[in-house]
């Protein structure tokens, strides 16, 4: 296997070392999903909370009736692609906290005394989370796609974000299955590095509009580092090829046939 | 009793996703055609790949292009993929699932290539 730039993927753990202890107040490098490519994907809705009739967070009466409103191309309610109304079937962005709760591929890393910025694979999209001891806005100037995010250091390898002031519903989902997000919904997400090559991230939802409680969407889901000289593969959402593919594969493949 | 089967069954109809950028609503689940031909066309790109191919009918001589998509180019790398898997004019043989729609497409399951080698859809090293 290749990375983007063309060269063997190395593994930093081959020859047999092992890892060594996690270093103080330091989540940087290029992460990726230990338990393999596929295991970030969570097509059918957060690892913790899958969508399988069986799981379901805990909706008020509004966050049920937006889900209601949302087709999804995932999970155990799932329509054919070109009957779903989910946003990003436009190639609109994923939004936070989605992009933890969909496409978690391999996500960069990087921080200074004042910020850590995490970068993402899928749509090449990224994050600044505050580091430099500022509280959120008194007042926030806009909604975000991906939120105001301040960060703190709880102790020596476990590094606490809570992000608010998302836009929400409509336009930002919560996950692929269309469970739906408001703006009122704040997000705490825990890096915890276990060793020099293993991080285990938690997501916690907090949304008292369409959640009656908080609940946690992702449980220690661990990343292992990739190497340090990787090249992390491009992943757009290009408009144009969505709508080519849509044209020649979606509609037919929804009984859709245009002349 | 009635309830705690419907439960378990609920649990049991949510498949494991091919691929993520859609669900499995359109496909005829579990069935595969194997089909042989040339092809025409290979798209490497978001949200998915996708292979063009034209099967002749041996006894009509109808020729059909079928469509069949992969995931997208990064992910497709993971599993051993590339740009230049395909060109056009290249004899495969494609497994894949069809969709219930009765339409040329379909998604692949795996593909015979002419050098003999096939590919499938397991990440490398898994």
């Amino acid at each position: 296997m290749v990375d983007g730039w063309g060269n063997p993927v190395k593994d930093p753990l081959a020859g047999g070392k092992t890892a060594g202890p996690a270093p103080v107040h330091d989540i940087s490098g290029t992460w990726e999903p230990a338990r393999g490519p596929g295991a970030g994907i969570q097509a059918n809705g957060p690892v913790s909370m899958p969508s399988d009739g069986v799981h379901e967070p805990p909706f008020t009466p509004a966050g049920k009736a937006a889900y209601d409103k949302h087709k999804a191309l995932y999970g155990y309610r799932n329509v054919p692609p070109s009957l779903s109304n989910d946003p990003r079937n436009h190639c609109d962005p994923l939004g936070f906290p989605r992009a933890d709760l969909y496409q978690l591929r391999h996500t960069q890393i990087f921080q200074n005394p004042k910020k850590v910025v995490i970068l993402y694979q899928y749509d090449k999209r990224y994050r600044v989370v505050w580091t430099d001891g500022r509280d959120f806005p008194k007042e926030l100037p806009d909604d975000r796609w991906y939120g105001y995010s301040v960060g703190k250091w709880m102790d020596d390898t476990t590094f606490v974000v809570n992000t608010i002031g998302l836009i929400g519903e409509p336009r930002i989902w919560l996950d692929e299955t269309g469970r739906p997000m408001s703006d009122q919904m704040k997000v705490e997400e825990r890096f915890h590095r276990v060793n020099s090559n293993l991080m285990e991230i938690t997501v916690t939802i907090d949304d008292p509009k369409f959640f009656t409680k908080p609940w946690v969407a992702m449980d220690k889901f661990p990343m292992k580092l990739q190497s340090d000289d990787y090249d992390v593969i491009e992943m757009l959402c290009a408009p144009s090829d969505m709508e080519s593919y849509s044209k020649d594969f979606g509609d037919p493949a929804s009984g859709i046939v245009k002349k | 009793m009635k309830t705690f089967l419907w439960v378990l069954l609920a649990g049991v109809v949510v498949s494991t996703p091919v691929f993520a950028h859609h669900g499995n609503a359109s496909f005829d689940a579990g069935k595969r055609l194997e089909l042989t031909g040339t092809v025409t066309e290979w798209d490497w790109s978001n949200p998915h790949c996708w292979l063009k191919f034209d099967v002749k009918d041996q006894k009509s001589g109808n020729v059909v292009n079928w469509v069949v998509e992969t995931s997208n180019s990064a992910d497709m790398v993971e599993r051993g993929w590339s740009k230049r898997t395909f060109k056009a004019g290249d004899q495969v043989t494609v497994t894949l699932e069809p969709v219930k729609s009765g339409q040329p497409v379909g998604r692949v399951i795996s593909v015979l290539l002419p050098n003999g080698k096939t590919l499938g859809l397991n990440y490398v090293g898994q």
